[in-house]
């Protein structure tokens, strides 16, 4: 008999089911009926804190970044209809890329349609079928799927450990002496917003001459003088070849780029195939990603960003929860014991009026349940002081707080 | 250092304890989805440990071809007769 293509997610399904049945609200189905603000919604009818949408600068309401895709949707038009390499390179794409060069200061920059793409098409690229990729292990779906797309060797290395990658490296050139190595790292990893140590992972990296790709989603516009991210926080940017990042996030809108001061790097456009093979970024789009980043470069909003970060860890945490943040980073997380309890935290946040993250395994590391939340610079203290309230209060309901 | 298969199986068997949470019996044809249920992220942490081990690189292209213990080992050995 032949198989039906849909049975092999059979034991996903039932884990579903059970996740639908459990409650009224349920984490896959959330719709925002109408967004207020950066910082609330009406779901489900009732007004909500969005206390989890990596909104961390509120860029997705400013002014000046309205007006401005408002006059590119005007000028260009709702979309370009065509691939990078066709027709759908416009003023305003040619004007991100020099935008994203000033920001970073490199010599070349390369815009993706999506940030995932960015990670998909660099990675899968430049590391061929006689190279490596080496990656950290708690790297984000993007970063596997590029290695998967891609025919390089494809090896992964202990979160966050600089002695484990260099033994990795290592057994690699013991084998290969000449072959190329790609090590792909992420400024701050997004579930427990850890940095990775860039300085010593990228001299491992440099003691066996791989190049080093940072991924920097979550740390644009969050870390650095000028926003760039935990290279630049660091002072090593010189020891990075390759910046991935996102416009999802801090920048407010959507789109990926990749930036780099590699002398062949613009062949890209050439041969990276989810550059060539996919509609370009609309002229709206970019138009408001170029403000942003301009907006970001000089921006004091970072100082009030991690200050609200720190207020609602700090609170958690003497509250008594189990914390999986220290409140260095926009995110804070509290770590529940089991899957269930963890849905019905999620479930009761949400009818007192608070959208987080419900954050569950593979999607997170060391097998935790996680409440998560990504806090924004346009968080008012009131807000967050009300989050923590409603944490306790669900805590207390749900016997997570002894 | 050569290994025979049996060795190597047996080897690999021991580095399996602190992923066998259920106390299964670990044989060659234990399999880590099912027997083990081992989700990937486990499965590579796992690799990992038999890496280090063996002192070998297993790239994680050929996890997609490893769902036994005993096709774990067959590999490990593969690669160890490849770089001696």
């Amino acid at each position: 008999m032949t198989h039906d293509l849909f049975d092999k997610f059979d034991n996903i399904l039932a884990e579903y089911k059970k996740l639908a049945e459990s409650g009224e609200l349920n984490p896959f189905t959330v719709s925002m009926d109408a967004v207020i603000s950066p910082t609330e919604a009406i779901i489900n009818g009732k007004k909500t804190i969005l206390a989890g949408t990596n909104n961390y600068m509120g860029m997705t309401y400013n002014q000046e970044c309205i007006k401005a895709a408002e006059e590119a949707l005007n000028s260009f038009g709702t979309g370009t209809t065509g691939s990078r390499v066709l027709n759908g390179t416009y003023y305003g794409h040619k004007k991100l890329e020099e935008t994203l060069k000033d920001f970073y200061d490199a010599k070349h920059a390369i815009v993706f349609s999506t940030g995932y793409q960015a990670n998909l098409g660099v990675i899968s690229t430049v590391a061929g079928p006689k190279d490596y990729v080496v990656i950290d292990a708690d790297s984000h779906a993007s970063i596997y799927d590029g290695c998967a797309m891609g025919n390089a060797t494809v090896v992964r290395f202990a979160h966050n450990n600089p002695e484990d990658l260099e033994k990795r490296l290592a057994r690699i050139r013991r084998k290969d002496p000449d072959a190329g190595i790609l090590v792909v790292i992420e400024g701050v990893y997004s579930m427990l917003g850890d940095q990775a140590p860039i300085k010593e992972l990228a001299t491992a990296a440099k003691k066996h001459d791989a190049f080093v790709l940072v991924d920097e989603a979550h740390s644009i516009g969050v870390f650095g003088k000028t926003g760039r991210g935990v290279a630049q926080e660091q002072n090593v940017e010189h020891l990075v070849d390759f910046t991935v990042g996102t416009f999802s996030k801090s920048v407010g809108t959507v789109g990926g780029y990749c930036v780099s001061n590699h002398p062949k790097f613009e062949t890209l456009r050439l041969v990276c195939r989810p550059y060539v093979f996919t509609a370009s970024l609309p002229p709206s789009v970019v138009a408001s990603a170029t403000k942003a980043l301009e907006l970001i470069k000089d921006s004091n909003l970072r100082v009030k960003l991690l200050e609200n970060s720190m207020r609602l860890n700090k609170g958690l945490a003497n509250a008594g929860f189990n914390m999986g943040t220290t409140g260095e980073s926009p995110i804070a997380a509290i770590i529940i014991d089991d899957k269930q309890t963890a849905i019905a935290y999620w479930q009761n946040m949400m009818k007192e009026g608070v959208y987080v993250n419900l954050a569950v395994p593979p999607a997170t590391p060391n097998g935790l349940n996680l409440m998560r939340c990504s806090l924004s610079a346009a968080h008012s203290f009131e807000q967050i002081d009300y989050m923590l309230e409603k944490f306790i209060a669900v805590g207390n309901k749900l016997n997570v707080l002894g | 250092m050569t290994l025979d298969t049996t060795e190597i199986l047996d080897q690999i068997c021991g580095l399996m304890a602190p992923f066998n949470k259920k106390g299964v019996s670990i044989s060659a044809d234990t399999t880590f989805a099912s027997d083990l249920e081992l989700d990937s992220l486990s499965v590579m942490d796992m690799l990992a440990a038999i890496e280090d081990h063996f002192d070998v690189t297993v790239p994680l292209n050929i996890l997609p071809d490893l769902e036994t213990v005993g096709q774990v080992s067959e590999a490990i050995k593969r690669i160890l007769d490849e770089e001696n």
